[in-house]
C-alpha cells in the first residue's frame, strides 16, 4: 500500500503569524508533534503549531534526497522511504508520548522538523552519521519574517555559509524550519541482532576493537551486563559477519561466550531508539545523557556517586554508539554529573525527571556564550523564536 | 582601498614586535608569490605577509589589525581554485604554513589533532601505520593544507560515501577578530549549543582564523576494486549513475569523463582509456572483502543493463592506479590541449547530467570555446574545463561568461554554483543568481555577528546587495559591463 502524506502547505499563514509576532513583539513557542516537549527549558510564549504543515515537496529516490515539510510525521516519512528501500541515515527517535485522555495509549506524532531542530539522532548515528551530517538544505522563516532557503538538494554545496547545518540542534531559536532536504541511504536488505554477556569494562574494550573492524554494524548497546549488536546487510554477508565476529571474540576476548542470534529484535531496537525500553520508563530517578569520546573507560566515578544514593543495586547505565553515548540514571547533583562528563572530555544533558528549574544543557564557556548571543541577536533581532528554550538569555 | 602610509607604518611597527623579520614580508619580490592562489587569473599584492607559528602570535596579529581596521586574508597552502586567498590591496596575508605539526593521533577514538598548515595527505601518511586514514581527498591533497580544507569545506572523489570535510572533523580552535580563542565542536559526537563548527566549515576565512583541527580517522578499507565502463552515448552513462544508486550501492567513488577529457587524459597518462567511447565511468568500490565481492557483481550487472559497451575490472593495485591516473591527471592533461583552462565547479542533481552536458556543448558552440568535462558523477559535482588562450584578446572574458552561463544552468536545474571550490573572488556575481536579497541579508547578519567591521577576508564569498542590483541591471546588456572603470563593491 502506498503511503499517503497530506500535501498541505501553510507557509503563508505561518509567515503571517510570525510577522504579527514581530510587530506585537510577542515571542513564539514553536511546536511540531509534541514528542520532545521535555527537551530544553520551559518558557512562556504564544504557540506556533507546525504540525499541519505537511507533505513531500520532492522525492526522487535515485537522487538519494527527499525534501519534506517540517510538520510531516516521522512515521509517515519513514513508511514512504521504506516503500523505496531507503532510510533516514540518523534513525531519529519518535519518543511516543502519552495521550492526554487518561488511557495508557501513546501517540507517535514526532515530526521531521522537530527531529532536525533538536538534532537528536538514534542508534544508527555512530555508524551512518547524525541529523546534521544528513541535512542538505532548509527553507526557513527568518527573524525578519522572510522566507529564505539555504543549502539545496545536492550533497556537495559550498555556496554561502552553511546555515542549514546551523539550524540542526538550534532548538528553534534561530528561525522556523518550513522544510528540509535530507540525504538518504539505501535500506540494507536484512538486520541481524547478535548478543553476548560482558561486563561494562569488557564491553567497552570490545567496542574499541570493533571500531577498526569492517563489520556492517548499525547499532550497539551495552545494558545489564549484555552487549547487543545490530548488523545490517544481505543474508550472505550477515552469515559471514556472524562468523567473523565470533572469531574476533575468540581471539581477543577468550573469556566471553560466542555471540548468539536474537529473534524478534526489531522491537528491542525500537525501544532503545524511542526510550520505551525499561531503562528509560522508570520514573524514580533523573535520566542523563552523556556524550563522551567513545573510548572513555567505564565511569566508575558516576557509579560511586550512584552507589551512595542507591537503595538496591540495579543497572544504572545504558551505553550506546560504541561508548560515545551513555545514559545514566542517577540522583547525583547536576554539578557533579556535569563535572564528571567534562573531566572525560564530554558533556552531559539532563533528559528525564527534571524539576522546573533544571537546565537541559550544560553551561557554555563565557566567550562561547557571548558569540551565541551575538549570533542569536543578529538572526532573531526581535527575539521571537523560542526565547530561553536552549539557554536563558538566548 | 589602499592603506594610508601612516596606518601602514603603525601596522608594520606592531607586526615587527610579534614575529621576527624573517616572517614578516613587505618587499615586492617577497610578496609576489602570494599575489594569487590556485586561480591565477586574479592577482593582487597585499601590504604585507606575516607567517606566525603560535596561537598567541595569531591573537596579537588579529588584535593589531582589528585596532587599525586593516583587512586580514588567511592563507593555507594557496591551492584554492576560487580566489578565496586573493590578497586585499589594503590588507595583510596571514599565512598559516608554519603551523605544520601533527600534534597527536588517538588510535582509540580514531582522531588526530593537527595544525592548520598540515598537508591533507600528510595526515593520511601519519595515520597509515595504524591502519587508519583521513577520508576527504581533494585532488590537490599532496599540497593543500587541512586549514584551507576546513575553510573551503573541501571535497574530493570519495564524498558520496564518506562525506565532505564537514562530516570528517570534530573540533576546531579559532581566533576571532577580537583575538579570543574559541573551541568549536568537541571530542565527542556532538556539542551543546549551536553547531558553530559546521558554520565555520566552508566560511572561507570570513568568520575567524582556524588555528587547530581535530579530524576523524577511518580504518582503511580491507579491499578496493575499480571498474571502468565505456558508453557510446553520454546519456547512457548519466543513466547508469542513477541505476547504480537505485540498486542500493554507494560507491566510494564514481567519476565520469566525456570524450575530450578521455582523449586528453589518455594522451597524457596512457591509462588504456577507450578512445572511441562518448563517455566513461570509473567506479571505485571498497570495504570488507565479502561485501565488496557482492557489490562488484551488482555494479557489473547494472552497468551492462545500462548499455555499457565495455567493462574493465581492475583488481590489482597496479591496474587500479593506472585507471585512476588518467582521471587524476585530467586537469594537467587538458592543460596541454590549450594555453589556459578555466575550471568550473557547479553541482547538479544526478538525473540532470545528460541534459546539462548537452547544454554545455551548445554553450561551447555559442561562445566559440572548447570544453572538456570531468566530474564526480556520484555526487553530481561537475568540473567543466573551458579551454582558452589568455594571450588572445578577450578570450578570458569569453571564458568567464561561458563559465557564468554554466553556473546559471546549474542553478536552474536545481543545483548550486559551487560544490567544493568555494565562491571566493571568482563566483561572487553568481551568488546573486542563487540567492535572494533576503538570503544575502541573512549571510551579512551572520558575518556581522562574528566580524562587525568586516575585516576578515572582506569582499569575498558574499556579494553586497548593491553589487547584485547592479549586476541585475547589467544583465540587460548581455553581461557587458557598462563603465568598467567605475569601482564596484
Amino acid at each position: 500500500m502506498q503511503t499517503q502524506i497530506k500535501d498541505n502547505d501553510i507557509s503563508e499563514s505561518l509567515q503571517k503569524q510570525v510577522k504579527n509576532a514581530i510587530s506585537a513583539k510577542k515571542p513564539l513557542c514553536i511546536q511540531g508533534g509534541k514528542s520532545k516537549l521535555f527537551f530544553g527549558n520551559r518558557f512562556s510564549a504564544q504557540l506556533l503549531d507546525l504540525s499541519q504543515h505537511t507533505g513531500i515537496v520532492s522525492y526522487e529516490p535515485t537522487e538519494l534526497c527527499i525534501t519534506v515539510r517540517a510538520g510531516t510525521k516521522l512515521s509517515e516519512l519513514e513508511a514512504l522511504l521504506a516503500e523505496h528501500n531507503q532510510i533516514l541515515p540518523f534513525e531519529p527517535p519518535h519518543y511516543p508520548h502519552p495521550l492526554e485522555d487518561g488511557s495508557n495509549s501513546t501517540a507517535d506524532t514526532a515530526t521531521i522538523g522537530g527531529a532536525i531542530a533538536t538534532g537528536i539522532s538514534g542508534p544508527r548515528r555512530a555508524y551512518t552519521g547524525s541529523a546534521r551530517d544528513a541535512i542538505l538544505g532548509v527553507e526557513i522563516i527568518n527573524g525578519d519574517g522572510d522566507i529564505v532557503s539555504f543549502g539545496g538538494q545536492v550533497m556537495k554545496n559550498v555556496a554561502g555559509y552553511d546555515l542549514s547545518r546551523l539550524m540542526v540542534r538550534s532548538q528553534g531559536t534561530l528561525g522556523i524550519i518550513l522544510s528540509v532536504s535530507i540525504k538518504l541511504l539505501p535500506k540494507p536488505a536484512n538486520d541481524l541482532t547478535l548478543s553476548f554477556s560482558a561486563s561494562q569494562d569488557t564491553a567497552l574494550l570490545f567496542f574499541q576493537a570493533l571500531r577498526v573492524q569492517q563489520l556492517p554494524v548499525t547499532a550497539s548497546v551495552w545494558y545489564d551486563d549484555k552487549v547487543s549488536l545490530r548488523l545490517s546487510a544481505s543474508e550472505l554477508i550477515l552469515k559471514t559477519s556472524h562468523k567473523r565476529l565470533n572469531t574476533l571474540l575468540a581471539e581477543k576476548f577468550p573469556l566471553l561466550k560466542p555471540a548468539e542470534k536474537e529473534v524478534n529484535s526489531s522491537l528491542f531496537w525500537q525501544d532503545i531508539r524511542d526510550h520505551t525500553h525499561p531503562f528509560f520508563t522508570q520514573t524514580d530517578k533523573p535520566v542523563w545523557r552523556l556524550s563522551l569520546p567513545p573510548a572513555t573507560k567505564s565511569m566508575t566515578q558516576i557509579d560511586d556517586a550512584l552507589a551512595q544514593t542507591q537503595d538496591k543495586p540495579e543497572p544504572s547505565q545504558l551505553i550506546e554508539w560504541g561508548g560515545a553515548q551513555r545514559w545514566i540514571r542517577s540522583r547525583s547533583p547536576a554539578n557533579i554529573i556535569h563535572s564528571i562528563a567534562q573531566s572525560h572530555g564530554g558533556y552531559a544533558s539532563f533528559f528525564y525527571q527534571k524539576r522546573e528549574e533544571d537546565q537541559t544543557f550544560p553551561e557554555l564557556a563565557p566567550e562561547l556564550f557571548k558569540i551565541h548571543q551575538q549570533l542569536k541577536n543578529k538572526m532573531d533581532p526581535h527575539g521571537i523564536f523560542n526565547p530561553n528554550k536552549m539557554y536563558k538569555g538566548l | 582601498m589602499h592603506l594610508d602610509s601612516n596606518t601602514k607604518n603603525r601596522l608594520l611597527d606592531q607586526l615587527h614586535q610579534i614575529v621576527s623579520s624573517d616572517y614578516l614580508l613587505t618587499t615586492k619580490e617577497d610578496l609576489t608569490p602570494y599575489e594569487c592562489d590556485g586561480l591565477s587569473a586574479y592577482q593582487r599584492l597585499p601590504v604585507a605577509v606575516i607567517l606566525p607559528d603560535t596561537i598567541e602570535q595569531v591573537q596579537k596579529i588579529v588584535q593589531a589589525c582589528s585596532q587599525l581596521k586593516v583587512p586580514i586574508v588567511a592563507r593555507g597552502a594557496g591551492t584554492g581554485l576560487s580566489g578565496g586567498a586573493l590578497p586585499h590591496e589594503g590588507g595583510i596575508i596571514l599565512g598559516l604554513s608554519r603551523f605544520n605539526k601533527i600534534i597527536s593521533i588517538d588510535t582509540d577514538n580514531l582522531t588526530a589533532v593537527v595544525q592548520p598548515g598540515v598537508r591533507n595527505l600528510a595526515i593520511t601518511e601519519a595515520a597509515r601505520p595504524f591502519g587508519l586514514y583521513y577520508a576527504p581527498d581533494p585532488s590537490s591533497q599532496i599540497a593543500c593544507s587541512i586549514g584551507g580544507n576546513v575553510a573551503e569545506n573541501a571535497g574530493g572523489v570519495h564524498c558520496l560515501k564518506y562525506g565532505l570535510t564537514v562530516q570528517n572533523i570534530q573540533q576546531i580552535k579559532i581566533v576571532t577578530i577580537d583575538g579570543t580563542v574559541l573551541t568549536l565542536g568537541s571530542e565527542t559526537f556532538d556539542t551543546p549549543g549551536y553547531d558553530l563548527l559546521a558554520l565555520m566549515t566552508g566560511s572561507e576565512g570570513m568568520l575567524g582564523i582556524i588555528v587547530e583541527i581535530v579530524v576523524k580517522l577511518l580504518p582503511k578499507p580491507h579491499a578496493v576494486k575499480v571498474l571502468m565502463a565505456s558508453f557510446d552515448k553520454v546519456e547512457d552513462a548519466g543513466n547508469a549513475v542513477a541505476e547504480i544508486i537505485a540498486q542500493g550501492v554507494i560507491p566510494a567513488g564514481l567519476e565520469m569523463m566525456d570524450k575530450p577529457a578521455i582523449h586528453a587524459a589518455e594522451a597524457f597518462a596512457k591509462a588504456n582509456y577507450p578512445l572511441d567511447a562518448a563517455a566513461i565511468l570509473l567506479c571505485e568500490l571498497d570495504g570488507d572483502t565479502d561485501q565488496l565481492q557482492e557489490q562488484v557483481l551488482v555494479v557489473e550487472e547494472t552497468l551492462r543493463n545500462a548499455k555499457a559497451s565495455k567493462i574493465v575490472i581492475a583488481t590489482s593495485a597496479e591496474d587500479q592506479a593506472k585507471l585512476w591516473a588518467g582521471r587524476k591527471s585530467a586537469f594537467p592533461a587538458v592543460g596541454r590541449l590549450s594555453p589556459d583552462y578555466y575550471c568550473m565547479d557547479g553541482t547538479i542533481p544526478r538525473k540532470q547530467i545528460a541534459y546539462v552536458l548537452q547544454k554545455i556543448s551548445e554553450l561551447s558552440d555559442q561562445h566559440g570555446l572548447r570544453v572538456a568535462n570531468v566530474f564526480h558523477a556520484g555526487d553530481g559535482n561537475l568540473h567543466p574545463l573551458i579551454l582558452y588562450d589568455a594571450n588572445e584578446d578577450g578570450e578570458l572574458k569569453t571564458a568567464e561568461r561561458f563559465g557564468a552561463d554554466i553556473l546559471e544552468l546549474c542553478v536552474n536545474v536545481g543545483g548550486t554554483i559551487t560544490g567544493e571550490h568555494g565562491v571566493g573572488h571568482e563566483k561572487i556575481d553568481q551568488m546573486c543568481v542563487q540567492f535572494s536579497d533576503a538570503e544575502l541579508t541573512q549571510f551579512f547578519a551572520v558575518k556581522s555577528a562574528f566580524d562587525p567591521d568586516s575585516l576578515l577576508n572582506p569582499g569575498k564569498a558574499i556579494p553586497t546587495l548593491h553589487r547584485c542590483a547592479e549586476l541585475g541591471a547589467m544583465h540587460v546588456h548581455n553581461g557587458e559591463l557598462p563603465h568598467p572603470e567605475i569601482p564596484r563593491f
